[in-house]
Formats: C-alpha cells, sequence, structure tokens
C-alpha cells in the first residue's frame, strides 16, 4: 500500500536513463577487468616451475664515462639494492680476469697462431652448458672453456660460407685443443684448452669460477675490481616492475626479454584508463538515480511527511526508494556480468584461434569488482535516500 | 503517558504583541490529565492549530517547554516520537492528511496495519455507524470534507492512546454524525481511560468537558 502510495511522479524515463548509464559504467568497468585477466596470460612469460629466466645487467657506457676514464662497474652497495629487489631471485657476478691471456692452435706440435683474448667467469649454477669437463683442477694443466654460440654461428654462417672454407660442427671443435697461454704477477703457465661447449645465454668467453679464482690469485695484480656485469634469474621478465626499476637506474639488459614487460605495463596502463572511465561512467549514473529519487521525494514530501507523522519510521517510509535502487542496482549488476560473459565468449575464441593452446583468466575478481560495485553503489543510494526522509521530518 | 504540561509556552508568532494577549493557554501554566476532557475554545489565528501541532511534535517554533510526564517534548528522539504516535498519542488534523490517492478503507488500514489495534470487524462496524460504509472502496481525493472527517476520525482511533487531540473535528458534520462521532469518542476514550483534547471555533462537540480554555 506505501509502494502503491509512492510510486506516483515515479519518472520511467529518469530511472531508465540511470539504468542504461548505470549498466554502461559497470560494464565498462567489469569487461576492462575480464579482458585483462583474460589477455595478461598472453604477455607473461611465467610457465612452469622448473624453467628459469635470466637477464644480463650491464650499466650503460656513456660517451661522458668514457672521457673521464669512469668504471662502469657494479657497486657493493648497487648489487644488494639488486638483490633486494622482489623481482630477483638470485644474482651472480661477472668476474674479470686480472692476468694476461694468449690463446693459439698448435699444429704438429708448434703453435700456428695466437691472439690475445680475455676471460671472464660466473658462478656454476648461472653456467647453461653441463658438461662433464667443466671442471678445474690446479695441478693438472686442463682447461675447459665455453664459447658464446653466437661466435660458432658468425663464423659458420658467415666467414666460412663468404670464404669457402669448412663449417665446423660443435662435435669437431670440441675436438681441437687450444694452447693458452696467461701470465701476470711475474710469472706463466699454459694450458690444454678444449671447447667445453656453447652458450646461448652467456656472450663471452667462460672458464670454470673456481680456476679463475686461482688465477686471479697466481697471476693477478690483487687488485679487485667491481664487476661489470651482472647474471640475475628473475621470476617473471614479464614484470614490468623490472622495466621501472631498470629505467630509473640507467641500467641496461641483453635480448629481448624486457618487451614483454613493457607491454604488461602498457596493458595495465590501458586498462586503468578504461577502468577509470567507467567508474565515471557510473559514478554520473548514481548522480543521475540520485537526481531522480530527489526529485521524487520532493514531489511526494507531503505523502512521506503524512505517513511520518501518523506513525511510520523515516526507514519504513524510505524503504520502497532504497528497495528500488538496490533492485535497479543489482539488475545492472546481473545484466552487466552477462553481458560480460557474452562478450567474452567472443573474444577467448578469438584469441584461442590466434594462439592455440591459449587460456582465459578468471572470472572470480570480475564478478568480486562488480558485486563490490553494486554494494557500494547501493549502499550510498540508500544512505542518501534515507537522510533525505529523515530530514523530512524536522521540515513541516 | 499520564500528564500534558505546558508551561509559559507562547508561539513565536505572537511573541511581539505579547503583553496585550489574552489567552488562558499561552504563557500560562496548563496540565491536561489523562482520563480528562478539554476543550480549547478559540477564534480564528489564536494558535489553535498551533496548539495541536507542537503537542504532536512535529512544530517546534515556540518559547517556554511542554513536558510529558515531566520530560521535554523538544529533547525526544525520532523514535520516541514513532512511538509516542503508535501507542500514547493520536491526532485528528484539522487539515485531515488523508492519502487522496487511496480509498477510504486503504487511508484507515494504512494506519492500522501499523498499529494492528482494530480487527476488521471493528472498523466496518465504524464506517457503518459513521454512515459511510458505502464509500469504502471510493478514493478519499472523490468524498465531500464531512466524509473524509468522518474517515480521518476512524484512522484516528486505529491506535492505543492516553491522548486524543481533534482538531475541529465536526466543521463540516451535521448535528446527528457530530452526536455519533461523540459517542464514538467517548466510548473509546473510556475504554481506553485516555484524556481528550478538543479544539474548535464554534460547534462544539456534543461532550462533558471536565475543563474548557480560551485560547
Amino acid at each position: 500500500m506505501i509502494w502503491r502510495l509512492l510510486r506516483r511522479h515515479l519518472s520511467i524515463a529518469q530511472l531508465a536513463g540511470f539504468f542504461l548509464a548505470n549498466l554502461l559504467g559497470m560494464f565498462i568497468v567489469l569487461f576492462s577487468i575480464q579482458f585483462y585477466q583474460d589477455v595478461k596470460s598472453l604477455f607473461s612469460q611465467e610457465d612452469g616451475l622448473m624453467k628459469k629466466e635470466y637477464m644480463i645487467l650491464s650499466k650503460r657506457v656513456s660517451t661522458l664515462g668514457t672521457l673521464v676514464g669512469k668504471s662502469s662497474g657494479f657497486t657493493g652497495e648497487e648489487i644488494d639494492e639488486i638483490k633486494s629487489q622482489p623481482f630477483v631471485k638470485s644474482l651472480g657476478a661477472f668476474t674479470p680476469a686480472h692476468f694476461n691471456v694468449s690463446a693459439g692452435i698448435s699444429m704438429a706440435g708448434r703453435m700456428a697462431m695466437s691472439t690475445e683474448m680475455f676471460f671472464e667467469s660466473v658462478p656454476d649454477a648461472y653456467v647453461d652448458v653441463k658438461s662433464a669437463d667443466w671442471r678445474f683442477d690446479e695441478r693438472s694443466d686442463f682447461l675447459p672453456i665455453i664459447l658464446p654460440r653466437n661466435y660458432l654461428n658468425l663464423y659458420n654462417f658467415g666467414f666460412a660460407r663468404s670464404r669457402n672454407l669448412p663449417q665446423l660442427s660443435e662435435g669437431v671443435l670440441g675436438l681441437i685443443n687450444v694452447d693458452i697461454h696467461i701470465s701476470g704477477n711475474g710469472k706463466s703457465k699454459t694450458f690444454k684448452g678444449n671447447i667445453a661447449g656453447f652458450s646461448n645465454r652467456l656472450n663471452t668467453i667462460l672458464v670454470p669460477d673456481r680456476f679463475m679464482q686461482w688465477a686471479n690469485e697466481t697471476f693477478g695484480d690483487n687488485r679487485t675490481k667491481d664487476p661489470s656485469r651482472l647474471i640475475v634469474e628473475v621470476g617473471n621478465p614479464s614484470d614490468e616492475h623490472i622495466v621501472t626499476f631498470l629505467q630509473q637506474k640507467g641500467y641496461e639488459t641483453e635480448g629481448g626479454n624486457l618487451d614483454a614487460g613493457k607491454a604488461t605495463y602498457f596493458l595495465k596502463i590501458v586498462t586503468g584508463l578504461v577502468v577509470g572511465v567507467g567508474l565515471l561512467i557510473t559514478a554520473l549514473s548514481f548522480f543521475i538515480l540520485m537526481l531522480s529519487i530527489y526529485l521524487l521525494l520532493q514531489k511526494n514530501a507531503r505523502k512521506l511527511q503524512n505517513l511520518l507523522l501518523i506513525g511510520y519510521t523515516p526507514a519504513q517510509v524510505s524503504r520502497p526508494y532504497r528497495m528500488l535502487t538496490v533492485i535497479l542496482n543489482f539488475s545492472v549488476f546481473i545484466l552487466s556480468i552477462l553481458a560480460v560473459l557474452g562478450v567474452r565468449s567472443y573474444y577467448t575464441s578469438l584469441l584461442s584461434r590466434m594462439w592455440p593452446g591459449y587460456e582465459s583468466g578468471q572470472l572470480f575478481p570480475t564478478i568480486l569488482t562488480g558485486c563490490a560495485l553494486m554494494l557500494l553503489v547501493s549502499f550510498f543510494n540508500s544512505m542518501a535516500v534515507y537522510r533525505k526522509v529523515k530530514g523530512l521530518w524536522h521540515t513541516k | 503517558m499520564e500528564k500534558i504540561v505546558l508551561k509559559q509556552v507562547l508561539p513565536h508568532v505572537f511573541a511581539e504583541n505579547g503583553d496585550a494577549l489574552v489567552s488562558d493557554v499561552w504563557r500560562k501554566d496548563v496540565t491536561l490529565e489523562k482520563g480528562h476532557t478539554c476543550l480549547i475554545e478559540a477564534v480564528s489565528g489564536t494558535g489553535k492549530s498551533s496548539f495541536c501541532s507542537y503537542l504532536y511534535g512535529y512544530r517546534t517554533d515556540y518559547s517556554g517547554q511542554i513536558y510529558f510526564d515531566g520530560e521535554d517534548i523538544k529533547s525526544l528522539s525520532v523514535a520516541k516520537w514513532i512511538d509516542l504516535r503508535r501507542r500514547s498519542l493520536s491526532l485528528l488534523f484539522q487539515e485531515l492528511r488523508l492519502f487522496p490517492e487511496l480509498t477510504a478503507w486503504e487511508n484507515v488500514m494504512i494506519k492500522n496495519n501499523l498499529t494492528g489495534y482494530k480487527s476488521i470487524e471493528e472498523i466496518n462496524l465504524l464506517f457503518e455507524q459513521l454512515g459511510i460504509a458505502d464509500k469504502k472502496e471510493a478514493l478519499v481525493g472523490k468524498m465531500s470534507f464531512g466524509q473524509q472527517q468522518r474517515v480521518a476520525f476512524i484512522r484516528a482511533l486505529c491506535q492505543p492512546f492516553d491522548f486524543i487531540l481533534l482538531d475541529e473535528p465536526i466543521s463540516h458534520l451535521d448535528d446527528e454524525n457530530s452526536r455519533i462521532l461523540a459517542s464514538l469518542l467517548v466510548e473509546e476514550s473510556h475504554k481506553q481511560g485516555a484524556g481528550i483534547v478538543v479544539t474548535s471555533i464554534g460547534k462544539h462537540l456534543d461532550m462533558k468537558y471536565d475543563a474548557t480554555f480560551k485560547l
């Protein structure tokens, strides 16, 4: 009966306006969240527990730095800071050789050709070549070396082809012995070098860490240098925090595994913008509803006052309007979830056609957000109506 | 509620010529007691409806104090007023305050649903006694003021009360209906042991009054 009394002057057009605006706002918010959830996995490279991702960090070599002879090494504090970043799982430093190295290939017992070169080492855990030869004993003169796979490719597909030289397989190269002569600190020693493998990850000439420590002690000049390159194991290279951290610090990284991070970051910004627009529309629709209901209350003010005068509480009198807003908000929520599901089934089929094995994201965060938004809007609507009705008490 | 006490009450509108005011109520100490019947006689414009609205708690534009059982009514909460209006205080408004878009029956039921005080049979009987049984399903907006007055009167009876205030209850009623209304009022008030406060500008409700005040 109260409802029959109070629905007078209800403007269907205004309510429809609110309904559509709120539906649009809610849909945009929920859709962008859902889309983000679903597309995120395409950008993320975090797959499986076993796969590890490594990044090699170095400092940018600047012209000014070259001129003033500034070191581009990482100080202990900088290393600690990188270690403390949440995306870093572990970190190893490249150790450079502090002695002179020359290597040559001997044929028939005499040195056929030789070249100056350099060595670096990283902790064994970061070496991606598994070989039984990768060890060093100071009593023997055997020294395994790992070369970057790029070198082999450069030779095989570039140099060898253009000069009509034979292409060399890894196996053949493994048979070649290299004479390695190291000197420094007034001492020298010759090793039998052997190529233990080719690394995809480490773009340097590697020797075992143990050898490097021993050799630096024996032949080095006992000055420790800051490492100029670091190898970092990261959980998820598409984490956009990595990009922002590196940008901020001015560090550089080899390879392109940061592009995913940038793309994810971009995706987040776009999603944020779209969610913002959706929230704005929702807020505006909230005001449409408020205006509409205020108008209704104003038109029905006399009746509401009379109800209060014959003993109805402000809560009872405002209940029909509060119910109205809650029902409207709830239907908006349900409809926008359905709309999101509809659009989602369309784009997930598109995505799985483009990326076989694509898995869509969770629905749960979207529903949760929608629920929260609905409850929030309903709560504020309800509160506003109740306060307005209670305000009528004092204006007779 | 046993007692309503007015202490030096004066509507703000009369504050300016307050000294020239001659009244038994304004600027006086007046006590209304449960079980008593009193008449407030007034000429137009002396604050009769203001008097009712102060006692019913929907206007506070007066100086002085009104006490319900010793409690200043300006300090009562909304919840307390709602409770009073459901259980202790009934008012037949001069302007009736019925809902024109509801039928006579619905106008009564909207109150009775709240209090659950009268049975359907009792309400039917009241409609019959007041001669508007055939108007139960008519929209109040389409009824004459006299008929509306009777509907509003039935509504005012549909609750328990310690005091019932009637603001010019028979301004548009003939003598016969006035007599019936008076007898129903006395019967109900007697049953509840309630006090009656009637205002009038001319035609008095035919009852025995314990006190008469001139506004």
